[in-house]
């Protein structure tokens, strides 16, 4: 809560300003949003309206769930069917969703916290059973709702709230995770590839089965300014200088380290083909 | 097994199968759970039944996600449940007050056995009685069936699924194993199962507030794919459902999940009562103990002891006012119950002081005897 309150005088009404045919997949009546100046968030909800515009999904098509966090809050700037649910439950909701509604293009937009820590369950045996989703992980190395504890993504060595003498645990390297889960496509890109990141949602949206985006995106304050990397806009500039592009490489080579010169592969590491869970399941069936 | 969702008809099934029956009956079209004793056959029925009726049955990774994927089935459009025993029911409680906060219409069965913790996994108890009540955390009203038959398992899961969109919540059928296991005749008469249908928008997506209430206190609900964009969050919202995080629309909105169960108790209370016209003694009982109790009642009443009995058939909300009205009435209420004591701390509270309230615990894993209530009824005379 005091987070929060602190986060709304930061604010900084990025998304109002653009006057774009996208917008219409926002609640502007909700603007500006909480998150703070700097945060690479609003940049990330910018990217997924992009991608809703250029594939023309229609509005009320598209559900988006999402846990608890900053990142979580990300559902409740959509215009959209739009989910907030409880902290790591917005795979198994989305499940519920999808299945109960198969129409629906269904997109769980959530933190590395919620998604890999508290979560983290949820999210292998969604992709083992391929349901059809779209999951975007904004990966801040943090839980930056709470105060900047360290979670499964922090770099060891890193420092945060609960690590103050440099996070001593074996991170996740989230694009390994999710390709040997079982995820369809998996994408990683950081929040300085604004275009490139579009165009991995658009590629997400339109694959059928579980396709996964992580987005490294700078947390100046619960991440950036602890660990030596300034602003967020320093973050930003830090990730143009060590992102290497590497599409198809083995995703057990992405692995992150804190070191602010170590290169950050990223790329399209998966784009395969398998049929969804609904689609053996009613195979199955038909075949009895 | 019949294509039919509705197995009309007369049949012999354990009170876990009539449980997936009558969801079924009641147009349930989605099932998410986890395989735990004993319950599973509520999910080994429904993993069967659902793609003959054209409905859904998923097996989850946990209770977590068991009860999360039903609030989705439910924003999803179709009528949701999940099923589990005491230790799922511990895990599920969080998102059950999502399902509150959110106002998500869906069933839970908690097949109850011998507990704390992994307990007696095959035999009976009623030691989470209260846990429907206080679980999750905060304030919200609840409702709460107590079968005492595999007949009632189908009728009262139907009834649980009508109150569930009635007043837009989680509702629970709160049986225990013996039911649960006990295989019975079961009629199943499609003209005897109404349904209510969800209260969908009688307004345009313009105007159209996913939680501005009715008259009795319910708003209406816009499911996913309807043109309505709701959202819904657990944190304390307006009527338009956003975020607002102070203390007036904490009191609207929290207040109104009490209220809404509080104030229509006349349509939502039911009990059963047996021999009150003369009674002298009380029994109040619920669930598998009931049927001790009525071995008890008829044993008294063969010895000349005007016994009645209450029997709650909805033991969430509580029937304060009648058990106060009966309490006027009588010298003493005797609770059985299948736990060390804990509805009876209600019968108790209603009572406030008029009559004399003594509990017949019994640990788990088994039933009591009928003359143990009965040697608890003569003491009060
Ligand atoms: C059951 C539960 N435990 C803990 C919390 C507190 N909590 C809220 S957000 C959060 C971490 C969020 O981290 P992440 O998903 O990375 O989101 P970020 O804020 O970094 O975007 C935690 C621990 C909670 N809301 N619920
Ligand atoms: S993720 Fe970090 S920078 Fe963004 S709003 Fe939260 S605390 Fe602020
Ligand atoms: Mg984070």
């Amino acid at each position: 809560m005091t987070t929060e309150l602190k986060q709304k005088e930061e604010v900084k009404p990025e998304l109002t300003s653009a006057e774009h045919p996208a917008t219409k997949y926002l609640r502007e009546e909700r603007l500006p949003h909480i998150w703070c100046s700097g945060c690479g968030l609003g940049s990330a909800v910018t990217s997924l309206t992009n991608a809703y515009e250029k594939l023309e999904i229609p509005i009320d098509d598209i559900g988006v769930v999402s846990g608890i966090g900053c990142s979580g809050r990300a559902a409740g700037y959509f215009e959209t069917d739009s989910y907030h649910t409880t902290h790591g439950r917005a795979i198994p909701f989305a499940t519920g969703l999808k299945l109960s509604n198969p129409e629906m293009n269904v997109t769980v937009f959530s933190g590395d916290g919620d998604l890999f820590a508290i979560g983290g369950n949820h999210f292998i045996h969604a992709a083992r059973r391929n349901l059809d989703m779209t999951v975007i992980c904004v990966n801040n190395y943090n839980f930056g709702m709470t105060g900047g504890q360290f979670g499964p993504t922090t770099p060891r060595g890193a420092t945060a709230t609960t690590s103050p003498y440099g996070n001593y645990e074996n991170p996740f390297n989230l694009p390994d995770l999710a390709a040997s889960a079982g995820a369809v496509y998996v994408a990683r890109w950081t929040s300085v590839h604004a275009r490139r990141i579009q165009q991995a949602m658009e590629d997400a949206l339109s694959k059928k089965g579980f396709s996964f985006v992580e987005i490294l995106s700078p947390c100046p304050t619960g991440y950036g300014r602890k660990n030596d990397l300034g602003e967020g806009i320093d973050e930003l500039k830090s990730y143009q200088n060590r992102a290497v592009i590497k599409h198809e490489s083995d995703p057990s080579e992405a692995e992150i380290e804190r070191d602010p010169e170590a290169e950050i592969v990223v790329g399209n590491f998966v784009d395969i083909d398998r049929p969804t869970y609904c689609e053996v399941a009613d195979d199955y069936l038909q075949s009895q | 097994m019949s294509d039919e969702a509705m197995m009309t008809g007369k049949h012999f099934m354990n009170g876990d199968e009539a449980c997936a029956e009558g969801a079924l009956a009641a147009g349930c079209r989605f099932f998410a759970g986890y395989p735990i004793t004993p319950q599973s056959e509520i999910a080994e029925r429904m993993s069967k039944r659902m793609p003959e009726v054209g409905g859904r049955f998923i097996q989850m990774e946990d209770e977590l996600s068991s009860i999360a994927a039903v609030l989705g089935g439910s924003w999803g459009g179709s009528r949701s449940m999940t099923a589990t025993s005491g230790p799922g029911f511990s895990l599920m409680m969080e998102n059950i007050g999502l399902g509150m906060m959110t106002e998500t219409p869906c069933v839970i069965a908690n097949i109850q056995r011998g507990s704390p913790s992994t307990g007696l996994p095959t035999a009976v108890g009623q030691g989470d009685m209260m846990q429907a009540q206080w679980g999750s955390h905060g304030d919200y009203g609840v409702i709460a069936y107590a079968p005492t038959s595999p007949q009632e398992m189908f009728d009262f899961t139907v009834k649980a699924f009508n109150k569930a969109e009635q007043y837009m919540m989680p509702v629970f059928v709160m049986a225990d194993e013996k039911i649960g296991h006990m295989r019975e005749r079961v009629e199943i008469d499609e003209n005897k199962v109404e349904i209510y249908p969800r209260r969908k928008p009688e307004v345009d997506p313009d105007e159209f507030k996913p939680y501005e209430p009715d008259e009795d206190l319910v708003p209406h609900m816009a499911s996913a794919g309807e043109g309505y964009r709701v959202h819904v969050t657990g944190l304390t919202h307006n009527q338009q459902g956003y975020p607002q995080l102070d203390v007036e629309t904490q009191q609207e909105k929290v207040g109104r999940l009490v209220d809404k169960v509080e104030k229509n108790k006349d349509d939502i209370v039911e009990i059963e009562t047996i021999g009150i016209e003369d009674a002298e003694v009380l029994i109040v009982s619920y669930g598998m103990a009931f049927r001790t109790a009525m071995g008890a009642y008829k044993r008294a009443r063969e010895k000349g002891i005007k016994a009645g009995i209450v029997r709650l058939v909805t033991v969430w909300p509580f029937p304060d006012d009648r058990i106060k009205e009966f309490s006027k009435q009588v010298k003493g209420i005797v609770v059985p119950e299948i736990n060390l004591g804990q509805m009876v701390r209600e019968v108790e509270r209603a009572t406030a002081g008029n009559a004399e309230v003594k509990l017949v615990p019994h640990p788990g894993g088994g039933l009591h005897e009928p003359d143990q209530i009965l040697e608890s009824l003569e003491a009060l005379l």
